[in-house]
């Protein structure tokens, strides 16, 4: 691997990453990663951990030629790297999976998660069930409405769903609130973090939890095009199902990664989430890396129709990624990744998550501007049920109008 | 304008008590909260109540450390456009009209780092600040800024925690002006009780600091602050003052001036009966 150096010892992602924690949570987070460097190499861990992904979860998921898509956009060969089908309906899976092992092995038994969509939650709620744990959601107010049906799917699962009312009651307050709650109960709880955010070793854990994807989707790739695709496009918040698709690719230079972050309203208005094109470097939520903030550093608060995006931070390792220029990033507006919801839904028989519609959405952009030999891979993260609801008020508007 | 040399506001402030066998007690406002005008009386009126130092603490929309009460009064400040700048300001103004206690400023990283790191030490020996903390620097971090806080004279207090073992040597042998203990685990707030190994965990950081050692978190009462008296130079009570703030805000933001008056007089009564009695052997 060419990125072994990466982070170094400090969690560092080049000037991006760190550790930027109270006192009271270094410890714990040193334990933890010595605990995953310990067991992350580890024959039996592993085992473990492959036996579950593939009988549990139903990996490898799929790598599915969208023909029909194809056809429309009238480009470049579309393949949507199917995680919507693995076990819970999302990517997020393969992460909760990986940590609550390891959380287990170090002796843990209560479990903690802060979800924004709530992908994140169920994902951990149903791992915590598997596995015999207590656990507890922490889930923003205003997303708690958003997504009541995940609220539902936690409680099914016999976790507890903490509403967070402070600060703007979304996923960066919810993630705020665990962290506080952490610090509080570091003895004996163990923190599933959902994304490639926070402090280390988060970043490079989470990572290396959802690289299969991209490794799976390089061999599923070269099985059916015998190549490499031409780009790999992806749906940024906190940025894990990107970097799980990317990570395997980094070195293969050919290869365009772009990742697709929200733009809400636009960019232009203060209604987005669209961290790269307008935040800049800042420490937040425990690491350096961009940040939507204003001139005195005070984080602003974001907006995406996408729960799951609407989040004023991103991992450091796509901070790394954008300033090297490996990787582009680029803004899909709330309206754009509705029509590419729709478009998915009519041409593919696939309800896609909103958060994978800003994927879906690039991709509607791009492919056609490729030959027609060109191959585009779409990370479909997340299935679209979940947002059914959310989405009818918006679409029934349209239909009045 | 201060350099290194002088000797540092905090370091003479405990070397008085030590002669008087007093204990510090070090309170925190919140600025801003709920105007900075308020600010400026509320820090006299805590130098009044017998203050040794203070804490200035600058709102931050992400208060990562910090419990329900300073995060709703962050939420108030942060309505009013308060930034590092204002609270920079306020203790300027406060030294104006007479504060002669040490300033130390309270703040998350962010905004520190956004301003750039010298020019915002630059800002605290401007603005008369001794001392500097930053909760979310933990030791591995804070390189640049320990340098730089070196070279201006001002001190940068570390946070050590219960759970901070074998790290409380490496904190407190480095520390400058005084070591910040955390009580308990968790975040800013008002508590019954503290951590089981109080006694032995400040036992710990005493032995390895050169610096007086102070506690923190939880702490809202005389006979919370006296029981720690024994055990440390120090006790910073934050939480329970800026509820006292919080209670008193009708007041506080009264367009009457004898109702704002009284206002600032309990806050100021409160802090008053917080003062350990004066004995420590």
């Amino acid at each position: 691997m060419s990125q072994t150096h990466i982070p170094d010892t400090y969690g560092r992602f080049g000037p991006f990453g760190g550790r930027y924690v109270p006192e009271t949570l270094m410890n714990a987070l040193i334990e933890l990663e010595e605990a995953y460097n310990r067991y992350k190499d580890d024959p039996e861990f592993q085992e473990e951990l492959r036996y579950l992904l593939k009988q549990y979860a139903g990996r490898p998921s799929p790598l599915y030629y969208a023909e029909r898509l194809t056809k429309h956009l009238g480009g470049a060969k579309i393949y949507l790297k199917r995680e919507d089908l693995n076990h819970t309906g999302s990517h997020k899976i393969n992460n909760a999976l990986g940590q609550a092992l390891l959380a287990k092995r170090m002796g843990k038994k209560k479990v903690i998660a802060e979800t924004g969509a709530g992908q994140h939650g169920v994902a951990t709620a149903t791992v915590a069930a598997l596995l015999g744990m207590e656990c507890k959601v922490f889930m923003g107010e205003e997303d708690t409405k958003r997504q009541k049906l995940n609220v539902f799917r936690m409680n099914l699962l016999g976790s507890e769903v903490v509403p967070v009312m402070s600060g703007t009651r979304t996923l960066k307050d919810a993630c705020n609130e665990t962290l506080r709650y952490w610090v509080s109960h570091v003895d004996d709880t163990y923190y599933i973090l959902g994304s490639v955010t926070g402090p280390h070793p988060y970043p490079m854990m989470v990572r290396d939890f959802q690289r299969l994807i991209g490794v799976e989707a390089k061999e599923q790739i070269l099985e059916q095009e015998g190549r490499l695709p031409d780009a790999i496009v992806a749906a940024v918040g906190g940025g894990s199902n990107a970097m799980g698709i990317f990570h395997d690719f980094i070195g293969d230079g050919s290869v365009k990664l772009i990742g697709v972050e929200a733009a809400g309203r636009g960019v232009d208005t203060d209604k987005h989430a669209a961290t790269m094109t307008k935040g800049r470097p800042g420490v937040f939520q425990g690491s350096m890396s961009y940040v939507l903030q204003d001139e005195g550093g005070q984080v602003q608060e974001a907006h995406s129709i996408s729960a799951g995006l609407d989040y004023p931070g991103i991992g450091p390792e796509h901070a790394y990624l954008k300033d090297s220029k490996r990787a582009e990033y680029v803004p899909i507006t709330d309206a754009e990744a509705l029509e590419a919801l729709q478009l998915l839904c009519r041409q593919e028989g696939i309800i896609p998550a909103l958060e994978s519609s800003h994927a879906i959405a690039h991709t509607m952009k791009l492919a056609p501007t490729m030959p027609k030999d060109a191959i585009v891979v779409v990370s479909l993260s997340g299935r679209g049920d979940k947002d059914v609801e959310a989405i009818m008020p918006y679409l029934k508007g349209e239909d009045a109008q | 304008m201060s350099t290194a040399a002088t000797a540092n506001k905090i370091d003479a402030v405990f070397a008085e008590l030590k002669a008087r066998g007093e204990t510090a007690l070090i309170p925190f406002l919140t600025m801003g909260d709920p105007s900075l005008d308020v600010s400026i009386e509320l820090i006299q009126a805590a130098e009044q109540a017998g203050a040794s130092m203070l804490e200035l603490g600058v709102p931050y929309s992400d208060p990562l450390a910090d419990g329900p009460v300073i995060q709703r009064a962050s939420e108030r400040a942060l309505k009013n456009k308060i930034g590092l700048l204002d609270c920079m300001k306020v203790a300027l103004e406060a030294r104006r009209r007479g504060v002669r206690m040490p300033f130390i400023l309270f703040t998350y990283f962010n905004p520190a780092l956004q301003l750039g790191l010298e020019r915002f030490f630059e800002l605290l020996q401007e603005h008369d600040f001794s001392g500097v903390i930053i909760p979310d620097l933990p030791i591995e971090e804070d390189g640049e800024v320990r340098a730089i806080a070196e070279r201006t004279g001002i001190h940068l207090i570390p946070l050590v925690a219960p759970t901070s073992d074998a790290r409380v040597e490496r904190i407190a042998s480095k520390a400058r002006g005084f070591v910040y203990c955390v009580s308990s685990l968790g975040v800013t707030g008002e508590r019954a009780t503290f951590h089981a190994g109080i006694e032995s965990f400040l036992a710990t950081v005493r032995g390895a600091a050169s610096v007086p050692i102070c506690v923190g978190f939880g702490i809202s009462s005389r006979e919370q602050a006296e029981r720690f008296a024994g055990l440390c130079d120090g006790v910073i009570v934050g939480s329970a003052i800026v509820r006292k703030v919080e209670e008193a805000l009708p007041r506080l933001t009264s367009s009457d001036e004898a109702e704002q008056r009284q206002g600032i007089e309990s806050v100021r009564a409160f802090i008053a009966g917080l003062k350990p009695a004066a004995s420590r052997e």
